[in-house]
């Protein structure tokens, strides 16, 4: 059926109709924009400037503005270690960001903890807070890494549904639309990890939400 | 519109309605899609006043500056008196000997300001 609407399309096309769907349209116009936060942190930061200065463009994908505010933000993309004492900001960044929002873990340190999983103030990993959308594996990861993630991050977004139980995290009441801030207590954070983030669905248990 | 004139301000009617039109379509239709798929989310946090990150304590409604006074008298004396005057410059020749002479007063008067800020001299470059 996909098919026949495929192969529909592309004979109209070559007559001069184009022909689209509300989905496609509404997809490709957020895909094509994704305006990503001002948000560095350590050494992938630096590598997160190269892919937006001349030799890496990121800006011929989209993401020609990195907002200071996360108001107008679509994108955050946590780069750098994130120690225990930064924690709570970012997630309080990435609550305060309007949805639909993504997140990329650029980085070791932004998956796990990275070669500084050990120290003493060094948070084993963003996705312990925030639902992360992309990783990007590396130390730091090339420009061109960061690039493919975004492109991947690209046809993530192409491919959300606008109708039906699949519906991504924005179009729908009862996920959450920002998750608890941890604490810097006097032992590390509290929580130590936000369970909401990868919930359990009937049927299919442990899926990420999209 | 056989036998009546039409007047001559219909074309900046038309344009005004279609320029409004242009602004307001998009936030209405806008409206209209958040309204059929995307459900209301609001939180805590998401409205919370944006500080980096960190929670905002306290008021943002601070004490004036007083010192900005001399800013305040002149943009009185320059731009206050500017607009004043455009009119009566336009005017200027068909005005009774009376009407000058009150609109001398009042150039007068912001004179006299301009001759403080003057010497107060905050009009040269430092």
């Amino acid at each position: 059926m996909a098919d026949d609407l495929k192969e529909l399309k592309i004979e109209l096309s070559k007559n001069g109709i184009f022909t689209t769907t509300l989905q496609d349209l509404y997809n490709w116009g957020r895909k094509n924009s994704v305006w990503p936060l001002n948000f560095g942190l350590a050494c992938c930061a630096i590598e997160m400037i190269a892919t937006t200065m001349a030799r890496y463009d990121l800006a011929r994908f989209g993401a020609e503005v990195f907002r200071p505010s996360p108001r107008q933000a679509d994108l955050i993309i946590v780069s750098g270690t994130v120690t225990k004492k930064m924690a709570p900001q970012v997630v309080r960044l990435y609550n305060q960001m309007p949805e639909p929002k993504y997140v990329i873990a650029m980085g070791a340190c932004a998956i796990s903890g990275g070669p500084f999983r050990d120290g003493y103030n060094v948070l084993k990993g963003i996705d312990r807070y925030i639902p992360v959308d992309v990783h990007i594996p590396g130390c730091p990861p090339r420009p061109e890494a960061l690039i493919d993630a975004f492109m991947m991050l690209q046809r993530k977004i192409d491919s959300q549904s606008l109708s039906g139980p699949n519906r991504p995290r924005h179009l729908r009441a009862d996920q959450p639309s920002e998750f608890p801030v941890p604490e810097f207590g006097a032992h590390g954070l509290e929580p130590t990890q936000n369970d909401e983030v990868f919930l359990e669905e009937k049927g299919n248990p442990l899926r990420i939400l999209q | 519109m056989a036998g009546h004139a039409e007047h001559p301000w219909l074309t900046v009617v038309a344009l005004l309605i279609g320029a409004v039109a242009f602004g307001v379509t998009p936030l209405a239709l806008a409206q209209l899609w958040a309204r059929v798929f995307s459900p209301k989310k609001p939180g805590a946090i998401k409205n919370a006043t944006y500080e980096c990150g960190l929670e905002s304590k306290g008021d943002a409604w601070i004490q004036f500056g007083a010192s900005y006074y001399i800013y305040a008298i002149v943009f009185l004396v320059f731009d206050v008196e500017a607009v004043f005057l455009l009119p009566f410059a336009v005017a200027f020749t068909g005005l009774t000997l009376g009407a000058c002479l009150a609109m001398l007063v009042f150039l007068l008067l912001l004179v006299e300001g301009l001759i403080w800020a003057c010497q107060k001299g905050v009009l040269t470059w430092a």
